[in-house]
Order: C-alpha cells, then structure tokens, then sequence
C-alpha cells in the first residue's frame, strides 16, 4: 500500500486484547487519515452522547498518509475522541517525530478502547507491541516520564504520553511527544489519563511506500519551493517563531487584553517574537519533515524562572500575557514550560488565568477563594503559581482544572469566558477581525483559531489581502479555509505549510503519494466531508446552533482602546449565510442532499 | 578538487529532511532504517546534529575489508561500497569510528554515504544550509565566516 501503511492497531485497555485490522481502503481515500479517519472512526463506532471519560470513549492516534514522508512539513498526527472540555469531537495534532514513528512502525491508526485497571504503557516495536505495567511511572511529568521509558525500551524511542495534569483529569490537559510538542487542546489528555494510559512508546523501522516516486518528488520540490519563497513560510517563522504575532495583531488594535476587556496592550512588544528571539531565544527548531522551524528552543537563566525548554507559541504567550495583563517574558517563558512539563493546554490555562483575574478583580472570586491570593490582572507570581497548582489540582487549582467557563459558571459568572463551547477562544480579537469570529463560533472543535486561520488573510495577506472589519465575504473564506486546513490536517501536514504551499500542491502530492487521484476540488471535498462528519458528531453529542456563538462581551462591548475602538463582533450577520453555503439549514444542521452530496449517508 | 560534505550541527534544526532525502534517492521509500544519513537530537537543549561518511583518507573501513567491497575508484575521493563483492562480516562497522558505516539487515547490505555521485541529496533539501558541498580547501569558510562576524560585530561595538 501507498502512503497509508494499511493497518489499524486495536487496543483494549480494559481486556488487555491487542488486535492488527486492515484499513477500510475506501475510507481511507474519502477521509484521508489523521482527525479524518479518526473521526469517521469516533462516528462508526462510539456513541456521540458518551461521557468523555467512559471506558465508552475511544482515544485515537491517527498519522497521517503524508507522516513519515519529506512532503513539507508533513510529520504529524492528531488524536481523536471526544473532549471532556467540549462535549464535542476532539482531533488534537502535533508535530514533532512521533507521527512518523508510528508509521514507520507500520499503523495508520491505534485505536485505544476500555480502561485499563491499573497505569500501563504501550510499547510498539514494529510488530511487536506489548502493554506494560506504567504504575512506577505515574505522577511523573512529561520529561521524568520520557526518560524513564528510553531507558527501559529504546534510547531513541519516540514517546507520546501524559503529565500529572492528564492524570489527574485536569479538562485540559494535553498529551505530549517528543518532550514539547503538545496535541493540546480539548482535553485529550484527560481522556488518556481516565483510561489509566500514561504513554505509547514507539520504535518503527519500516517504510512509507510512494506509488508515484518521480511525481512526488516532484510535487513535493515544487510545494518546497513556494515555501521558501514565500515571506512568512520561507523567512519569518523561523526568525521570530509564531509569537512575531503579538506586535502584528497589537498593531491591527486586535490583541485580546485582559480577559478581552479590550483589544490592545501598549507593552505589548515586551512579549513578542522579536524580543523572544533577541533575549531567550537559543536556537529554531524544526519537526520531522519540517521546512519551516518555527519551533523556539529557549532558555531563561533568572533563577527566579530558571528553566530550558521550547516555546512559547504566539497563542500561550498571548494567554499568559496580554490577557493576564502580563508583559515579563521571562514569567510567560516559565509558565509555558510548566504547561508542556505537567502537560498542559498552555492557551487554555493562560486564559483560564485570565478568567479568574477577570472575576477576582470585579469581586466574585474573593480572597477567602484564592486562599488569600490577590489574583489581580497583572501578578506574575499568580500566573506562574496557579499554573502548577492547577496541574496538581491544588486550592483554587483545583477548579481553575475545569477551565474557564466551568470555573467562573461556579462563581455564578460564566459570562466572564471567553470560550466557544467551552473552549477558549485565542489570540485574535474577534471585533477586530470579523472573519475569526464566525471561524470560532462555528468551529467544530470550540473556540479554536486552527480550524479556519483566516488571519492569513484577514491580517497576514497570505495571497490575498482582506480587510478585517468587514463582514462581506468572509463565510465564504470561513468555510474554504475551514475545509481546506481539514483536508490538510488529515493528510498529516501542517497548516503553516500553507504560507506558501497551495491546496493544488497538497493535492498534487497525495496523488502522487497514495495513487489514488485527488484533485483540488476532490481534496477540498475531502475536507469539507470530514468537517461535516465532526458537525454530525456534535449535533448528536447534543450541541446545537445556540452553540455556535460568542460570549456576549464579543457582541455587545465594544474594544475600549487602540486602532479598533469601538469594534464589535457582527457574527449574528455572518452566521446566516455561513450556513447557507455549507448546505446547512436554518438550524446549523446538514441537508440530507449535502450528506448525500458527501458520501456522507 | 577534493569535494567534502561539511556538517554545520549550528544551523541544524532537527527536521530529518537530509535523512529522508537519502533513503528516498536511494530507494524510492522512505525507510528510516535504510538512511545513509542519521540525525540525533537531543531534545532538552533542543540541539541536533546530523552524521554520515566523511570518506576518510586514511579509511579504516577499507582496511579491514577482506574482499575489496569497501573500495575507492582510481583517483577517486569516495569510498565506494561494491555489494557484490560484500560477505556481510560487518568488519568495516565495527571499524568506523563514527559508526557511519551501518550494516541494514533489511537489504543484507552495508549502508554509507555515496555522496549519490557528487550530488548529495541531502545537502540539497536541507532548509537551514547546515549541510554544504564544498572544495575541501575552503570547506570550514563558511564557519570560519561566520565567527569573524562575531568579532566584527563586538569590535565595531567597541
């Protein structure tokens, strides 16, 4: 077989069974791999009303057909379950060299179904693949943990596994590979952590087989090749990394600030890519096959914040600083290698912070809460502090675990989240940039930025160049960015590969790839059959177009300071016809001719 | 002109393109194992360095070869490897100092740099120019370069 590998490894935790099933072939050709195929797994076999953390639930690791393979920046993979944040699907995706791993040792998919009694690992070389007692090894951290797996199976093993924050079921909590590449949002984590899972530990040897290796080649020089030149793919990322974001959205007055009080924070370039790059920066960092490096190898020698590690991404050091009201590089630095450390979603954890400043400072959550903490925006030390205890579920910690809505919902405040079905929303100010907006009030996975990165467009100018307060249009670009980063993200590949690479060029090397013909528009199809899929999902799990919304602080309040004062969402005005043009009824509900249309009945 | 393969671990960012640029020009697949060209990382200090033959001169690999299959062409640079004439006794792994000869049980063969006949793929793929095809006798100009910015700069600081 070409580009897949062929086979599914079944896991049953609760019985210890572990079986080899080949891939259904024309699934695979309809939803490709990775969140794809994961998900139309999660769909076939698991009931969407399940409870997250039921044996019920299954835990998918799902590379994709380009994992593996040097189709730019094409190394990762997703994991797929239902998200104890959300209620909804969860497809988390990572890059690093785990995805590849997995590949080489021959499986497109490892399925984990039931819990396990006790802690155990997986351990997976090629054939042989074997469930081991993991009891030593819980309540480790992510590095302990790495570490002590090498050293009892392979020093080069790649390792994907939990922290003490998915153990502990902390809603967000992330799993993580290769020490500081995280699947890190929707909770995924603690849905390992409930099935007593603390880590896969892979070996794999084999090949990714290509049908057509003069056209992929080709394609692939081609798609590598526009990368390089293009400003941002080629240059930029691998400079100042992803956080080069924080002066380019201040400057467009769509920085969320404090809770999103308002959407611009005059310190801001204390905390941005250029001073990261200059002050912590050690070196670039790329995942396997990756023709970017936007990944920071960093370093803080203060012994306050003594540490070393990677990150932050633009999104965690937003959440620990502009909407904390924090710009000390240094305590964000720390704090983010506290979150891939306990395993942590870092961009929910700082806004979850966030949160609870917001809440502490208009006096629902007093010091009697916080065990006499001032948690006001702004407070290094509470940022830093209540990250670990959140990991450890200690004090307040403990329900700053549940994220934010849940947490200020406790204090009879939940409008105080800032979170798309229960997800917080990123660094990008929806009254500012209206297209982002629709992207995460209809976001499948919840307040998410990469389902749908019209930032390219609305504020980069990745191609075309649009203007972020205006509405006209922008579900049509919601929904083409939304189908094509599914499709992109079931191949296995990154989205930043886009910044250059075009959905002719993705296609162009599945084909060559897998044999199989995609087109573009049979790719983007693709895309939009998996998007559809996670929307049933969700709508049987009980989400409803109600949830396709924003807070009301969004809607109703406008941005305070900056160049977008007095922007506000327009989102009620998008949502109609972004419904329309997905064959959507007035309900948020697929048509049976859009299913049909789909090969989706 | 001796040409050599120079390795600048520097400006290596990990992404293992030169690894699989060397077993897909080799074979047409991409198997980790069947790579003449292995990159380590190691993950906490986040560095990453990148090792294959560098066709010594004085080559122990060839000289513990019993039957002529490590060889060089006449008045060639590369060390060659002749499967036909190889026995499989794996000699010239043990004798590589760099352990950049490697015996593959899955071809029964030793793998090692070829340079694909002067035209490495892997310094062709490599994103980060921290791989170099280079005339030996400028082959450290570029890192010797690199460190006299480094005065230049504190010097034109002063």
């Amino acid at each position: 077989m070409f580009g897949w590998s062929g086979t599914i490894l079944r896991i049953n935790l609760t019985t210890g069974t572990i079986k080899k099933e080949p891939i259904n072939l024309n699934d695979a050709k309809l939803f490709i791999g990775a969140r794809g195929l994961g998900t139309k797994i999660m769909a076939d076999e698991v009931d969407p009303k399940v409870d997250p953390f039921s044996p019920e639930n299954k835990l998918i690791f799902a590379p994709g057909p380009f994992s593996g393979t040097f189709a730019p920046s094409g190394g990762r993979y997703d994991v797929v379950t239902k998200g104890p944040l959300t209620g909804a699907i969860a497809a988390s995706n990572s890059g690093g060299s785990f995805g590849p791993e997995l590949k080489y040792a021959g499986y497109d998919l490892v399925i984990f179904e039931g819990a396990a009694a006790k802690p155990v690992y997986l351990w997976i070389k090629d054939d042989l693949v074997e469930l081991r007692d993991a009891s030593h090894i819980w309540g480790k951290t992510v590095p302990e943990t790495t570490d002590l797996l090498r050293a009892e199976t392979d020093e080069e093993a790649k390792v994907a596994c939990i922290g003490p924050a998915g153990e502990k079921r902390v809603l967000f909590a992330a799993i993580m590979n290769d020490l500081h590449r995280a699947a890190g949002r929707s909770g995924v984590g603690a849905v390992m952590g409930s099935k007593n899972l603390k880590a896969i530990v892979v070996v794999g040897t084999g090949p990714v087989q290509v049908a057509d290796p003069k056209g992929f080649l080709a394609a692939v020089e081609k798609a590598r090749a526009a990368v390089k030149l293009n400003p941002i793919g080629g240059a930029g990322l691998k400079a100042y990394g992803t956080d080069v974001l924080v002066n380019i959205l201040n400057e467009s007055g769509a920085l969320p600030t404090r809770n999103y009080q308002d959407g611009y924070f005059p310190t801001a370039n204390k905390v941005g890519g250029e001073t990261l790059a200059e002050k912590l920066l050690v070196r670039p960092k790329g995942c396997y096959s990756c023709v970017i490096s936007c990944g920071r190898v960093t370093k803080v020698s203060n012994p306050k914040y003594i540490g070393e590690g990677e990150g932050p991404e633009y999104e965690a050091a937003w959440g620990m600083g502009p909407d904390c009201g924090i710009d000390d590089l240094e305590a964000i630095v720390k704090t983010n290698f506290l979150c891939n450390e306990y395993g942590l979603d870092s961009i929910t954890m700082g806004a979850t912070i966030a949160c609870a400043m917001d809440l502490f400072e208009a006096g629902h959550v007093t010091l009697k809460d916080t065990g006499g903490r001032d948690m006001s925006f702004g407070n290094v030390d509470a940022l830093v502090e209540l990250t670990r205890m959140t990991a450890n579920r200690e004090g307040i910690g403990d329900k700053l675990a549940l994220g934010s809505y849940r947490f200020a919902e406790s204090f009879g405040h939940p409008e105080f989240s800032m979170t798309v079905k229960k997800q917080e929303m990123p660094a990008y100010d929806p009254r500012a940039i209206q297209g982002i907006g629709l992207e995460y009030a209809t976001s499948n996975r919840g307040g998410c930025h990469v389902r749908g990165y019209t930032i390219a467009v609305e504020i980069l100018g990745n191609g075309v160049k649009l203007d972020p307060h205006v509405i006209t249009d922008k579900p049509h670009w919601v929904k083409l960015f939304q189908d094509l980063t599914a499709a992109v993200d079931s191949s296995g590949a990154c989205i930043f590969g886009t910044f250059g690479m075009s959905g002719d060029d993705f296609a162009a090397m599945l084909t060559a790839l897998t044999g199989v013909p995609y087109s573009l528009a049979d790719y983007l199809q693709a895309g939009e059959r998996v998007w559809n899929l996670e929307r049933m999902f969700n709508l049987k799990a009980g989400l409803t177009s109600a949830d396709d919304n924003l807070p009301e602080r969004l809607l109703k309040c406008p941005i305070k300071t900056g160049p977008s004062k007095g922007a506000v969402s327009r989102l009620g005005e998008m949502l109609p016809e972004y419904y329309q043009l997905r064959g959507w009824d007035k309900e948020g509900v697929p048509t049976p001719e859009k299913l049909k249309e789909l090969a989706l009945v | 002109m001796t040409k050599v393969l120079m390795i600048h671990p520097d400006k290596c960012t990990g992404c293992r393109n030169c690894s699989l640029a060397c077993v897909f020009g080799h074979e047409g697949q991409f198997r980790p194992t069947g790579t003449r060209v292995h990159v380590y990382t190691w993950e906490r200090e986040g560095f990453s360095v990148p090792m294959m033959c560098q066709q010594c001169d004085d080559a122990s690999c060839m000289k513990v070869c019993p039957t002529g299959a490590m060889h060089r062409a006449k008045g060639g640079d590369v060390v060659l490897y002749e499967r036909s004439k190889c026995i499989g006794c794996r000699m010239c792994t043990m004798a590589c100092p760099f352990g950049n000869a490697v015996y593959d049980g899955a071809t029964g063969s030793i793998l090692k740099c070829d340079t694909c006949d002067g035209s490495p793929e892997c310094v062709k793929v490599c994103p980060n120019s921290a791989l170099e095809y280079v005339d030996d006798n400028i082959s450290t100009r570029t890192r010797k370069k690199s460190f006299a910015a480094k005065f230049k700069s504190a010097f034109e600081e002063v």
